[in-house]
Formats: C-alpha cells, structure tokens, sequence
C-alpha cells in the first residue's frame, strides 16, 4: 500500500469513527446537560462547594461565576508551583520561576496549554497531576457549559435564567470527561503509555552510555489532555514522545479523542434547540472546512515544496518514522483546527505551506470543530453573523432559531469576533517592533516573523501549539502571550454570555415565508463562506510576510 | 453577617477547585495506575523497559544512540536517525530542531578558532548543510552514495549563492554583479561548487561578511530526486527519542553490520525483516525497524567483542 492511499484510509478512518459517535455522544451530553436529577455524589459535591444545584443563575451570576473560578484556578496552579519543591514526587525541581509560572497558569486555565516549560526538567508529578491535569478537566469543562448556555439562550422563551455554572461544571467533569478519560488512559496505557509515580531509571545503553528514563503519571494525562482539547504535555516533546503517543494506532484515538467531543455537542445544540437539523448544518459547516483544511495540509506536506524538504527526499524533520509524514500532518490538522496544540510533530520544519496551514487553522478561530465548547460557541457566533449579512442582502430583519438578530446581538457577535484577531495582530506588531520580541526567533527572515505570528495566533485563539524554535521563556513572551491568553479566552465568553442572556429574553418569533432557512446546504455554504472571507481579510496581509512570502517563488 | 455575593462566589470558587482536584488531581490518576497493576498493562505502566543480561538496558520505546565516546558510529550497531534531544536521546530533552524547510544559509564559523580546532559559539549551522553533512557522513560510513539535491558535491554542504545587483519587478536579479557561495568559506573550501553564474564569477564567502542584501538562490545540481540515503536518516525526529527507522534506512546499513560482526548479509537482513513492523491494521503510520530490538538480537545471535 503506497503511503498516500495508507494516509487517505487513516483520515477516512477517523471520519467514520466520528460520525458513528456523533449521535450517541452528542444526545449523551443533552441528557447529561438537560437532566434534572442529580446522582448521590454529586450531591454530595454540591454540598462541598456550597451551591444549590436548582437554583439558576443570569448571564451577569454565570459569567462571574465562570471568572471567579478561572481566578481561582490562575491562582493555585500559580501557587503548586512556586512552592513545588515543598511538596511529594517534586523529583528535587526547583520552584518554577514567577514569569513562568503564571504564563503557565494562565495558559492552563484557558484552555489553551502553550508551553514556555519543558515538563520533563520544570514540573514535579504532583503540580502535574493535582494542578495541570485538574486545569485539563475544568478549563474544559468551562468551555462546555458556556457553550451550553449560549444554546439554552436559543432554546428558551422570555427567561433571563441562563442555568447553573456550578452543576454544568460539575456534571461536564463528572459524567461526560472523567468516565472516558478513565477508559481512555487504560486503553492508551495498552498502547504503551507509561502510568508510574517514579521518578524514573537510570539505565545503561547497549553503547555504554547512560540514559534518564523518565517516569510519572503520563497516561491519565495526555488522554484528557486530547479529550478536553488542551495540548499541555507532559513532556517537551508533547505527543511525539513515545511515552505519551507509543504506537501508531495511538496516534489515531489521541486524534479520535480530540474531535469526538467538538463535533459532537452539535448534536447536543440540535437536541436542545430542538431541531436535530439544526444540528446537522453546524456540523457540516465544521466537517466542510475541516476535510478542506485535511486534504490541503496533507497535499502540502506530501508534495514536499521547499529546499530542505526536498533535499531531505521527504518533510521528514520532526517528524517520527512510526507516524510518517501524512499522519502527522492530520494529527496537525486537528490539533489546529481545535484548541488542542498537543503535536506529534513540529510544525516549525513543515514545508512553508503545511505550516501556514496550522496557522490558518487557528485564524478560522478553531471553529472547525474548535475546542472542547469553545468550538461551538464560536461557530454559533458565525452563524449569528452570517444570518445578519443574508438578512441585509435580501432586505429581511435576520432571525435564527427564531431569535431575531437585532443591534444588541450583532454588537456581541462582532465584538466576539474582533477580539481575537485585535490581539494577534497588535501583539506580533508589538513582538515584531521590540528587540525581546525579535531576539526570541530561532529562524531569520520571513520564518522568523512566521514564529512569532504563529505564538501570538496560538496564544489568542487559546490554541496553545507553537512554532517551537522560538524561544519563548523570557519575561516578554511569557507577559505578552500570558495577556492574550487570558484576553483571548475571557473576553469572547463573556460577549457569548452576555448574547445567551440578550437571546434567552426574547420570545420566539415564527418562521414566515421570509425567514432564511438556517437548515439548508445554502445556509451551510454560507456561514463557511463568511468564515473564510472574513478570516483571509483580517489575516491575509500577515500570511504574506509570513509563510506564503516564504513558500512562494 | 450577610456575605456580599461577590464573595460568595469566590468562596464556592475555591471549594469547587479543592474538591475537584482531589476528584481528579488525586483519585483519578491512583485509580488509573491501580488498574493498570494488573499483568499486560503492568510493564507498559513502568515504561516498557528491556533487560539483557540480568540488567535494564533500556526502553523498547525510547531510541538509543549507538556511537562510542567520540560521536562516531560503533559499527557493530544499527544507527538511529539524528537526535535533537540533548546530545542525542536524551530523554531529560526531548524535543525537535525546529528549524525551517528555508533554513538554508549558515553563519559561519571564526577561521581563527578553526586553526585552533575549537568550537565558535557564534556560528550557526542551517538545516540544509546539517542535511548534507548528515547524509555525506552516512554515504561514507555505508558505501553509498551521500549526494543529495541542494547539496554540494565537494564540500557537501548547502548549495546556495547569495546573488547582488539590480532586482527586477519579479525580484530577480536580470544582471548579477557579484554572486558569493554563502556556506563555503574560505580557506576551508578550496573552490567554490560552481565557477560561475550568469557569467558572473562565483566567490567564496568570508568570514564575518554580511551577504543578506544579496538574493538567495538554493542550487538543485544534479543528484537523483531520491537519494541513496533516505530520508529519515539525515532529519531529525520530533521526540528526539524515535525508536525506529525506516526498512530503508536499515537496507543501506546491513553490508556494514554484518561486516563487523563477521556474519552473513542475508542472515542480518533475515533479523532486519524479523524485527520491521508494517503499519497497524494495514494502513496506520509507516513501516519502521526498531533499532534497539534489532541491536540486541545481533548480540545475542552474533556477539562480538
């Protein structure tokens, strides 16, 4: 079998494994966010943290709730690591320096899991246990229950009762994550993840030499670290390490477990709307731009354009042999495409294209399938932008879902997707104009500007994979993508929040003759065509300095 | 006392993350590791570790670097492909190059410190004449053929000229004026790879001269499209840890193994194919050889001192 039709089988593989869940999980996760009763523990969680369960909160109580948390969270995975070389399994690391440390806090909390550290030299076992891989649940988590509330805002009638952050959280975490990332861990463990406490073995090679075997609690991480869309690696090397991506079959379910979730709670937005077709159009939205994305990079990264890539016979440097070109490149494909940024390659030494295809990825605003909740929301902004452009074209008062698209909506829905490119381009504009932010690049010339460009893409759309050459522990790039961490994650979900309340008081308006149909192929090719329009405009003239101005002669 | 419901919140706020980070920060990895104790999982778990000999010799998933004191290759070993972690598979390290697929001019090193024989700290070496280097030092060590495309056939490193003069709309340069061979310096080449372009004489570069005004021009010269020495051999892995290399790469190493361990080729390319995996399931990732089974196979089969 030639590696191009082995590639293709792979991806298609996938495909299917997705859709087979699509249903089954996606009115899993309805049930578990539409239910009212409350299993036993759960209660007893409740009790803990000090919360009525029935009591619902408004927009403004759910988006403070959701802050409060996230400042917790900042503050006590801040905490685990400065005084890290106080507690067990710190493996004699020092406490992590404050720069660092609160880059990494941030990054953990939003989702995002960009790296300045090299988890196998910085992080003791118990801040990556009790402090990353706590974050990689409940940043997702969080993601999850404001993409749900934005769809309960959809859902009902003259309320401005949104749900309970607290239950949304706790039953994201509970019911869906915990149960298939425990299976998950054993089944990667049956792949060869390591799952120890150890601190490692010192061995002597078969040349004499002596290696550092590590040792920890890989397993349990790196599943809900694809499951949850995170990315943060135990290791420096991410999901290219074999001890946390072992074999080749691995490599397919840590892609399955990054897009199961994503795709799926567009069945869940169906269930709830009521209207599974609804559904299916922002699903296939998402599926279209994604297999577009796919096919692109693979064809970029096979053809092999570019003067090291050919002199090497293939883009093989960093790559790993056991995953090969093509299945690297998909592996990209959904780590960009989501919030995820775990790799199993790296993406600084693809071919310009293949690169810039990461990047673009992350400019559509990981909306295809985008993150663990966050993938949602964002395409359901889209949506909410699409219906107003087709409502001024035809000269119609735009509705979706029976919600009418007035001022108020519109002037969330366009902050929500200003936000992140402001940030981006301000931020590698600043990173550019400044001697730290020049000195971090490891390549020169139009890859240099390409690193940079990538950090603060990564950083602001909480992607968290980099374009690893560039040096980014020093206290400008830990400041400058620590902010667009925490601006990028926060301020587009409380402009989300503030539309599920805006939407949640309206009544419902009933479908006429001049109501766009939001179901339809036509209503699918727009929302992608607006998505793409709107992304190249923004980003275009930095993709022109960047990679095209290297990939193109 | 009523408190205020800013604070409340954060007080819910704090008891949700305590409560869950021993949910998940504490419960659920001992769970994991409590089940993965049972036999099957149970060596994964600890790291897949191999022993020889009564002792632990390494991991079946953590590649090795087969090369005595001084860097160079035992030849008795299979080669693992180049390593960017560390020195060289080291797992406390792991990690890429990251260096571009454009990474094609180096900065050169002091003549000075080269007449000494010592390392600059300045000079910095590009993708593409670590390529070339890399797959000239293989050719050599296994009798093949180490030319590549973009490479120099000499000096074998990159094949690139900084090209001067008047730029044109398309931004080439119509009528050079002066064209300097950026990764051959002088005194450590003796001619350049090619006299002349555009008729213009091709100089060699000098040490500290700043060549970035002129236009970069890679030369493809005229080595086959797939070269005798594979890919993975002259790149470096993700992990810098990859266990494997290609059924390629371990072909063009057989005559050298067998060689120095005075065995037949056939049967050592016989263990080759014994220890290369095809993909998973037919179509998943790429057929590879593990490096480290195959070496311990050799010493057990065919030991030598």
């Amino acid at each position: 079998m030639s590696t191009t039709v082995a590639g293709v089988l792979f991806a298609a593989s996938l495909v299917v494994a997705i859709a087979v869940v699509y249903r089954p999980l996606g009115d899993y996760m309805y049930r578990v966010y539409a239910g009212t009763r409350h299993s036993r523990f759960e209660r007893v969680l409740y009790r803990l943290i000090g919360v009525r369960p029935d009591a619902e909160q408004t927009w403004g109580v759910y988006a403070r709730s959701v802050l409060a948390f996230s400042v917790v969270s900042v503050l006590f995975v801040y905490l685990l690591q400065r005084v890290q070389n106080h507690l067990m399994l710190s493996l004699g690391f020092k406490p992590v320096a404050s720069d660092q440390a609160w880059n990494t806090a941030i990054s953990f909390t939003t989702n995002t899991n960009w790296q300045s550290y090299s988890g196998e030299v910085t992080m003791g076992h118990v801040v990556q246990m009790a402090g990353l891989a706590v974050q990689n649940f409940v940043s997702a988590a969080v993601g999850m229950a404001v993409a749900i509330a934005l769809v309960r805002g959809f859902a009902r009638k003259k309320t401005d009762q949104l749900g309970n952050f607290w239950v949304d959280l706790t039953r994201g975490v509970i019911r869906i994550l915990l149960p298939i990332a425990f299976v998950g861990a054993l089944v990667l463990i049956a792949g060869g993840l390591i799952q120890n406490f150890g601190s490692g073995h010192d061995v002597t090679t078969l040349a004499g030499q002596t290696q550092h075997l590590t040792g920890g609690p890989v397993a349990s991480q790196e599943v809900i670290k694809e499951l949850g869309t995170n990315g943060g690696g135990f290791y420096n090397a991410n999901s290219a390490h074999p001890f946390e991506n072992a074999a080749t079959w691995t490599n397919w379910f840590e892609i399955f477990l990054i897009l199961c979730i994503p795709f799926s709670l567009c069945r869940t937005f169906g269930r709830i709307v009521g209207q599974n077709r609804q559904g299916y159009a922002i699903v296939s939205v998402m599926a279209t731009l994604a297999v577009i994305s796919l096919i692109l990079t693979n064809v970029f990264q096979l053809m092999h354009h570019g003067t090291v890539p050919m002199a090497a016979g293939g883009a093989m440097e960093g790559v790993e042999t056991r995953f090969g070109v093509s299945n690297s490149a998909t592996f990209a494909t959904a780590t960009t495409l989501t919030s995820t940024g775990a790799v199993d390659s790296f993406h600084d030494s693809y071919t310009s294209l293949g690169g810039m295809m990461t990047m673009f990825n992350m400019m559509l605003g990981e909306v295809a399938p985008g993150g663990t909740g966050s993938g949602l929301y964002g395409m359901l902004v889209l949506a909410v932008i699409t219906v107003f452009v087709a409502g001024l074209m035809v000269g119609r008062t735009p509705e979706y879902l029976g919600k009418k698209i007035g001022a108020r909506e519109m002037k969330f829905a366009s902050m929500y997707f200003l936000t992140t490119p402001m940030l981006v381009l301000f931020a590698t504009g600043l990173g550019l104009a400044l001697n730290a932010g020049r000195d971090g690049m490891l390549n020169s010339g139009a890859h240099g500007l390409s690193e940079v460009l990538y950090a603060f893409t990564s950083a602001s759309n909480n992607n968290g994979s980099a374009f690893a050459g560039l040096s980014a522990n020093t206290p400008f790039y830990n400041t400058a993508t620590g902010l667009c961490m925490a601006f990028g994650r926060f301020v587009p979900i409380v402009f989300v929040l503030a539309l599920a309340g805006s939407l949640a008081r309206q009544g419902s308006t009933p479908e006429s003759d001049g109501t766009l149909p939001t179901h339809r192929p036509q209503f699918v090719g727009l929302v992608a065509g607006v998505t793409l329009i709107l992304v190249a405009l923004t980003f275009l003239p930095a993709l022109a300095l960047g990679p095209l101005a290297e990939g193109i002669h | 006392m009523r408190i205020p419901s800013w604070i409340r919140q954060h007080l819910a706020a704090v008891r949700a993350l305590l409560v869950l980070t021993v949910v998940l920060g504490v419960a659920y990895p001992l769970a994991v590791w409590g089940v993965a104790q049972v036999p099957g999982l149970r060596s994964h778990a600890q790291g897949s570790l191999i022993s020889a000999d009564g002792r632990t010799v390494g991991s079946s998933l953590i590649g090795q670097s087969y090369t005595d004191k001084l860097g160079n290759p035992i030849k008795k070993y299979f080669q693992s492909r180049p390593s960017a972690a560390g020195d060289g598979y080291d797992p406390t390290a792991s990690g890429a190059s990251n260096l571009g697929p454009e990474s094609v001019v180096d900065t050169l090193p002091d003549p000075k410190l080269i007449a000494a024989d010592k390392p600059d700290p300045n000079a910095k070496t590009g993708l593409l004449t670590t390529v070339c280097t890399r797959s000239r030092a293989v050719g050599e060590l296994e009798g093949v053929d180490g030319g590549r495309p973009f490479c120099t056939k000499d000096s074998g490193v990159g094949a690139v000229l900084a090209v001067f003069g008047d730029r044109d709309r398309q931004g080439k340069v119509p009528h050079p004026t002066r064209v300097v061979s950026v990764n051959e310096e002088e005194g450590v080449v003796k001619t350049p790879f090619v006299a002349s372009y555009d008729g213009v004489k091709v100089e060699l570069a000098k040490y500290g001269e700043d060549y970035s005004k002129g236009l970069i021009v890679p030369v493809r010269g005229d080595a086959p499209d797939k070269p005798a020495v594979p890919a993975d051999a002259v790149t470096a892995s993700g992990s810098g840890l990859d266990p494997h290399i290609s059924p390629a790469y371990a072909t063009i190493q057989v005559k050298r193994v067998a060689e120095a361990r005075h065995a037949d080729p056939a049967a050592v390319r016989k263990l080759v194919a014994k220890y290369t995996t095809g993909r998973d399931l037919g179509f998943m990732g790429e057929p590879r050889v593990n490096v480290l089974d195959l070496n311990l196979a050799l010493d057990r089969r065919y030991p030598v001192k």
